[in-house]
């Protein structure tokens, strides 16, 4: 799917090179976080905090994004936040991948009663708005971000599943497998050998583009107080603190905006440049749209 | 086409009833003394005998399938239990709080409409000129703009900085009158019931509180709209008969509008009550940001206070609607465009 036009399409593209830039930056951000915010707790995942007032701090020389409420140091939010958004985006991703690929795959190659129940399963879970059920879930598990996690990834896996399977219909009808099976070669040899390597890639790419998304319903679940516990650098989390002071102070409505425009910029960000390289790859690969 | 509606009209309670059984089976999650919170009205009674009474009458430490069944039985009678959280029986807050929601989500589907399909055609017709690139700015934004931030600064703006909108679905005053003997409800609806009733400060009230929740939900959600639009007109555009339209010497503008749009138009009628039930999810996070009382608040208060009845009930109504409407969704396809029919 991807030949040399394609590719030449996809450079030419100012949107996407600016997305890919934009990750890149949020990436550099996560892997030296240790190093642009030192930890000072145990756990480096956790916010410092200083002072017990709960009011926050404008943006100081010492703390450069200031406080949020409970005196948060913004700044150390938002660098591990990044981090936090990366490890929950690539563990959702694998985990709904890995069940989209393996129900997927039986479905597809096996057809007959194991098709019918996985299409069956995969009828129900999308029968679900993705947030309801994943609140639902999460309810169900108490919050916490393994949880949170598990529930995105239960929710997502029957897109990819059906998209792998559809992908395998397609395949598994063509001349060389024909021929690869009356030569008699085995299932999981022509599995592995003829129809995954045709099959796979468009999932896989579907699947990667998918984690600005998936970090988008993460936050929303911290935000309804559902996800990350209290102090976890996380940008829902963060959003969800400022509510308290949107209306500002008397005489001065925009008093404490640094607590809700920095972190909501954060996942802004975060999530435009996923969607920016998403809709560039779609530009590309439709054909209607030439 | 008769067969594909029965086939459809079959799928349907199927689906409901894996729905069903699908949220039922994650209550299995859970410890039976946490399950047996559906059934009590005030957590003050409970004592240990009452628990235990509760649990061998609803057969709470039976097999899964055996409650599934027990409960279901329930379910057909009307009975879902009593939600902590509303403060009345899962049925009757069903009742109240899906009004306020489908009056919300109308007033977001309207303008979605309007604005996604206009847009959309513009975006196609003068594609990669600046208003497409302005248009696929904005969408890109709407998508982008994670809801419960987009919420917040517009409260920040319009209430905590102007006053003049604030959350909530209606002022004090407002709610003294709505619940007293001269106010008569007819639809649930506010802004309908206030005209029906003659009292145009209620209707002024109702309409100023649904104003920045529908715009909210609008702008996140008119972004597919646009893209489907979009995508279809242009897909239009490179037919045959467009330039046959043209070479006859139409006009440009009748062209488009007679010809394109009408064919464009076919997947995205179909689309629109998909999107309708998507705002059902979407109200979730904008309902909470704005305090208004639908269903999608109360559904998460229930989830943060575990009232797994009101958990239940409202993700169940979340789901049979989203079923609802993606058969509806179908049938309109099929209506509209006889190639799904006879492709069977």
């Amino acid at each position: 799917m991807f030949d040399e036009r394609t590719l030449k399409r996809f450079r030419k593209s100012k949107a996407s090179i600016f997305g890919l830039g934009l990750i890149a930056a949020f990436l550099l951000l996560a892997l030296l976080a240790p190093f642009i915010a030192k930890p000072q707790g145990s756990d480096p995942y956790q916010m410092p905090q200083s002072g017990y007032s709960s009011e926050p701090q404008k943006p100081s020389a010492g703390k450069i994004f200031g406080t949020t409420e409970s005196q948060y140091d913004l700044f150390y939010g938002v660098v591990w936040g990044a981090r936090t958004a990366f490890k929950i985006g690539a563990a959702v991703i694998f985990v709904a991948l890995a069940a989209g690929l393996i129900i997927g795959g039986l479905a597809g190659y096996y057809g007959g009663w194991a098709d019918e129940g996985a299409m069956r399963l995969t009828d129900v879970i999308l029968a679900f708005p993705g947030i309801v059920l994943a609140v639902v879930i999460v309810a169900m598990l108490g919050p916490g971000i393994e949880k949170v996690i598990f529930a995105i990834a239960a929710v997502s896996w029957p897109a990819y599943a059906r998209l792998f399977r559809g992908d395998i219909l397609t395949v598994k009808k063509q001349d060389f497998v024909t021929a690869s099976r009356v030569m008699g070669a085995g299932d999981f040899w022509i599995f592995t050998r003829h129809i995954l390597p045709n099959s796979i890639y468009p999932v896989v790419v579907v699947a990667s583009l998918d984690i600005g998304s998936v970090v988008l319903t993460a936050a929303a679940l911290s935000f309804l107080g559902l996800g990350a516990p209290a102090g976890y650098s996380d940008w829902g989390q963060l959003v969800a603190m400022s509510r308290n002071w949107i209306l500002g102070a008397a005489g001065s409505p925009f008093a404490y905006w640094h607590t809700l425009l920095i972190p909501g910029g954060a996942i802004f960000l975060f999530v435009l440049a996923w969607n920016l390289l998403g809709d560039a790859f779609r530009d590309v690969l439709d054909p209607r749209q030439q | 086409m008769r067969k594909f509606l029965l086939k459809r009209a079959l799928m349907l309670p199927l689906v409901a009833l894996g729905v069903t059984f699908l949220l039922f089976s994650l209550t299995g999650l859970l410890p039976p003394e946490m399950r047996a919170s559906i059934y009590l009205q005030d957590q003050r009674e409970l004592t240990p005998e009452l628990m235990q009474e509760l649990i061998k009458e609803h057969k709470l430490d039976a097999p899964l399938v055996v409650r599934y069944g027990s409960w279901l039985k329930n379910l057909l009678k009307g009975d879902l239990g009593y939600s902590e959280t509303a403060r009345m029986k899962v049925t009757e807050a069903i009742k109240t709080y899906l009004s306020a929601t489908l009056e919300l989500t109308i007033f977001a589907i309207i303008p979605i409409f309007f604005i996604g399909t206009r847009l959309g055609t513009v975006s196609a017709v003068k594609k990669d000129k600046w208003p497409d690139q302005l248009t696929r700015l904005l969408a890109i934004t709407g998508y982008s703009l994670p809801t419960f931030v987009f919420g917040l600064l517009a409260l920040m703006f319009f209430y905590g900085w102007l006053g003049v909108l604030g959350p909530g679905r209606y002022s004090f005053e407002t709610d003294m009158l709505i619940h007293s003997d001269a106010f008569k409800s007819y639809t649930g609806l506010l802004t309908v019931d206030s005209l029906l009733n003659f009292k145009l400060g209620v209707f002024w009230d109702a309409v100023k509180h649904l104003i920045l929740p529908a715009s909210v939900l609008c702008f996140g959600s008119v972004a597919m709209l646009i893209r489907i639009t979009r995508t279809s007109m242009l897909e239009e555009l490179n037919k045959d008969y467009v330039r046959t339209a043209r070479a006859k010497g139409l006009r440009e503008a009748y062209v488009i509008g007679a010809h394109v749009r009408r064919n464009a138009m076919i997947p995205v009628i179909t689309l629109v009550s998909l999107q309708f039930v998507r705002l059902l999810g979407g109200v979730v996070i904008t309902e909470t940001v704005f305090d208004f009382p639908g269903i999608g608040r109360w559904g998460v208060k229930a989830a943060q206070q575990l009232d797994l009845a009101g958990v239940m009930g409202f993700s169940l109504m979340s789901a049979l609607l989203f079923v609802l409407a993606n058969t509806v969704s179908d049938v309109l396809y099929a209506v509209m465009d006889p190639r799904i029919r006879y492709g069977e």
